[in-house]
């Protein structure tokens, strides 16, 4: 019986040491590497036919230069912070676009919130990549949406969209809104009617009853919501590099750019570190809020 | 606890003419679509009353309190409260507070805020709130768990602080609904004289839902029972119990032994003959009956007595023998088959030891009643 428990969790943390713990591992080891133009392209790498000597050896070369050559180049923090900007912003966004959108689903007649709720995935079906490359037909120059707004006449010259943060935002806010929906509606799919009809029999407005009822009860669905699509966001490549602008600075895609263009692997790595790093706080609070949640429903 | 008080005025409103009342329901009719859930009802509703709505699942007595609460809309007729018609009344600004079913108390509230909700929501100054929400605390005994969640406490406590949070407004009207389904049975009968004692306290005017006709018999002043949206019959717990109006209602209210037959006019009673070869029941109707009209027979098991030998001066006695035996601690339902087939209930009160019992399973018995102990019903 014990040796049955043992397996049962033997595997899903087998799993994680083997896909998330090893990989990481190896990417913090070559974060404090040399550069070297050799292949790999880093310095020390292990060999271990020299036994215990070599191994200590291997471990004298490693050093923190990499992690200190990124406080000398503005570039890296300048693109963290661009990073948690765009983040935070999209974030926003997504919640103001996704809390009206799980409101009325859930509202919505019972018999059609699976169509709705199918509607919210049906995106996922398709790659992400092409409906990225789908939004540089809509707000390329000769784009879609050019057209339209010039056809109707409200503008006489095309904007420039596409290649620049705003096209980001876009792009980011379209991807992740259904993170933002579900559990926002998840939560104010349980919320008890009857509530609200307490709120407004001991005086509320309806509105009011909205805001002090109906926002504080979905609360646990708006922070699982908006960590969602913050810690994705935050390390997001293809919809900068492919919709932003060249003056677009996103920490993902300087990574991208260090590891295939600069092939500076040791230099990619240690973005990479303390891109985990700076995550590693909001996935905890992430984290504690579901398990709040959790107990809150028992 | 509710004490006698030493000069008892009877409270009855309902039965004086100047009196007027504090609702009014005027032939209102409420309909879902094609359903009709409510079925051109008029009803008075006195201040101080404790009215109970009694009826099957169904039957619209939720349908009429939510329109007092002002969350259905009437779709034909009028109700006034206090003299004003509440049509254009939302439900916020009506002097009626209610008490949900599931309790519908704010999970992410403390106890006390919960309280505070109403008021707070009104111009009340701030020491006063504080001095309410204090008062209903006390009122409902919970002063104890003021800065707790509804999580973290029981049901029966739940449930006073819904009840603390619908009288903290001091509302004109409290609405009920099904208040104490949710608890168990020895609790429900605590709570419910409780009830009663924070109705008199506070002389709020109490209308509660309930499909319980126990419940409703113990607290309410006026029972009004109700059946496919319409009242069957409006009276106090005991003219419901002792003269039911129809059928319905005898046998929705208690346990009722119904016996079918043809009436013959004999002086101002009655002799109805039910069955071929037994001797006719003789029965006192309220209104005269015709020759040969088909009457219903209603007399409670309690009133029936059960004996060995042949009762000598009793008006009915019936011979049968022993089917059933209920026995339920301080009484016994015995259910006796009469020589036709039918099964009559009669209980008799269990003041002698079990082994000392003195009838049993298939013994011949006489069951035997006055000419007063029954309701004849005609419809």
């Amino acid at each position: 019986m014990n040796l049955r428990r043992f397996f049962l969790i033997a595997i899903p943390y087998g799993w994680l040491l083997a896909l998330f713990l090893v990989p990481f591992l190896i990417v913090l080891k070559i974060s404090l590497s040399d550069y070297a133009v050799s292949i790999p392209p880093y310095t020390p790498t292990l060999d271990l036919s020299e036994g215990w000597s070599g191994f200590t050896d291997f471990l004298s070369k490693l050093d923190f230069q990499t992690f200190k050559f990124l406080t000398t180049d503005s570039l890296y923090w300048k693109s963290y912070l661009s990073s948690l900007q765009i983040a935070l912003i999209s974030t926003a966004f997504t919640l103001l676009i996704g809390y009206p959108v799980a409101y009325a689903m859930a509202r919505a007649p019972e018999a059609w919130r699976a169509t709705l709720m199918m509607l919210v995935i049906l995106p996922f079906w398709t790659s992400f990549l092409i409906r990225v490359y789908a939004w540089m037909g809509i707000l390329g120059r000769e784009g879609l949406l050019n057209q339209l707004l010039l056809w109707i006449g409200v503008i006489s010259e095309p904007l420039t969209i596409l290649n620049t943060n705003l096209a980001v935002y876009i792009g980011i806010v379209y991807t992740y809104l259904p993170f933002m929906i579900l559990p926002i509606y998840a939560a104010l799919d349980r919320l008890d009617d009857s509530l609200l009809e307490a709120a407004e029999d001991l005086g509320c407005t309806r509105t009011k009853a909205f805001w002090l009822i109906t926002i504080p009860l979905s609360r646990p669905g708006i922070i699982a919501g908006c960590f969602l699509v913050f810690i994705p966001a935050l390390g997001e490549f293809v919809i900068p590099s492919l919709l932003g602008g060249s003056d677009t600075l996103m920490i993902g895609k300087v990574l991208w750019e260090e590891f295939s263009s600069n092939r500076d692997w040791p230099v990619a790595s240690a973005v990479a570190v303390i891109l985990l790093l700076i995550l590693i706080i909001p996935i905890i609070l992430f984290q504690k809020n579901q398990q709040r949640a959790a107990e809150a429903e028992q | 606890m509710v004490q006698p008080s030493k000069t008892p005025i009877e409270f009855s409103p309902w039965t004086d003419p100047t009196a007027k009342p504090l609702i009014q329901f005027d032939k209102v009719t409420k309909r879902f679509g094609s359903f009709v859930a409510i079925d051109d009802i008029s009803l008075n509703i006195y201040e101080k009353e404790f009215f109970a709505l009694l009826g099957p699942s169904g039957c619209g007595k939720t349908t009429l309190m939510r329109m007092l609460a002002g969350f259905e809309a009437v779709t034909k007729g009028t109700i006034t409260l206090g003299g004003v018609n509440l049509a254009p009344i939302p439900p916020n600004k009506r002097p009626v507070n209610m008490m949900f079913q599931s309790y519908a108390l704010f999970p992410h509230l403390t106890v006390y805020e919960n309280i505070a909700f109403g008021l707070r929501r009104s111009a009340m100054p701030k020491e006063q709130i504080d001095a309410r929400v204090n008062e209903m605390l006390r009122l409902t005994k919970m002063e104890k768990f003021a800065q707790r969640k509804p999580h973290m406490i029981s049901g029966g406590q739940r449930q006073r602080v819904a009840l603390a949070r619908s009288l903290a407004k001091a509302p004109k009207l409290l609405l009920l609904d099904e208040p104490l389904g949710a608890l168990d049975k020895k609790l429900r009968h605590d709570t419910q004289f409780e009830l009663m004692d924070i109705q008199e306290k506070t002389g709020t005017t109490f209308v509660i839902v309930t499909h319980d006709q126990e419940e409703a018999m113990t607290v309410a002043s006026r029972v009004a029972v109700m059946d496919h949206g319409k009242l069957v019959q409006v009276a106090t717990p005991a003219q419901i119990y002792e003269t039911p109006n129809c059928a319905y209602v005898a046998d929705f209210i208690g346990e009722v032994n119904l016996i079918e037959g043809a009436a013959t006019p004999n002086g101002d009673k009655i002799d109805i003959l039910w069955a071929e070869g037994q001797p006719p029941i003789h029965a006192t109707p309220s209104d005269p009956v015709a020759r040969d009209a088909r009457v219903s027979f209603a007399i409670r098991p309690e009133k029936v007595a059960i004996s060995a030998d042949k009762p000598v001066d009793a008006a009915n006695a019936l011979q049968g023998k022993v089917l059933d035996i209920a026995y339920l601690g301080n009484i016994s339902t015995y259910h006796v088959e009469l020589p036709g087939g039918q099964i009559i209930k009669a209980q008799a009160a269990n003041n002698r030891r079990l082994s000392r019992r003195s009838f049993t399973w298939e013994d011949p018995v006489w069951l035997s009643f006055t000419d007063t102990a029954g309701v004849v019903l005609t419809s």
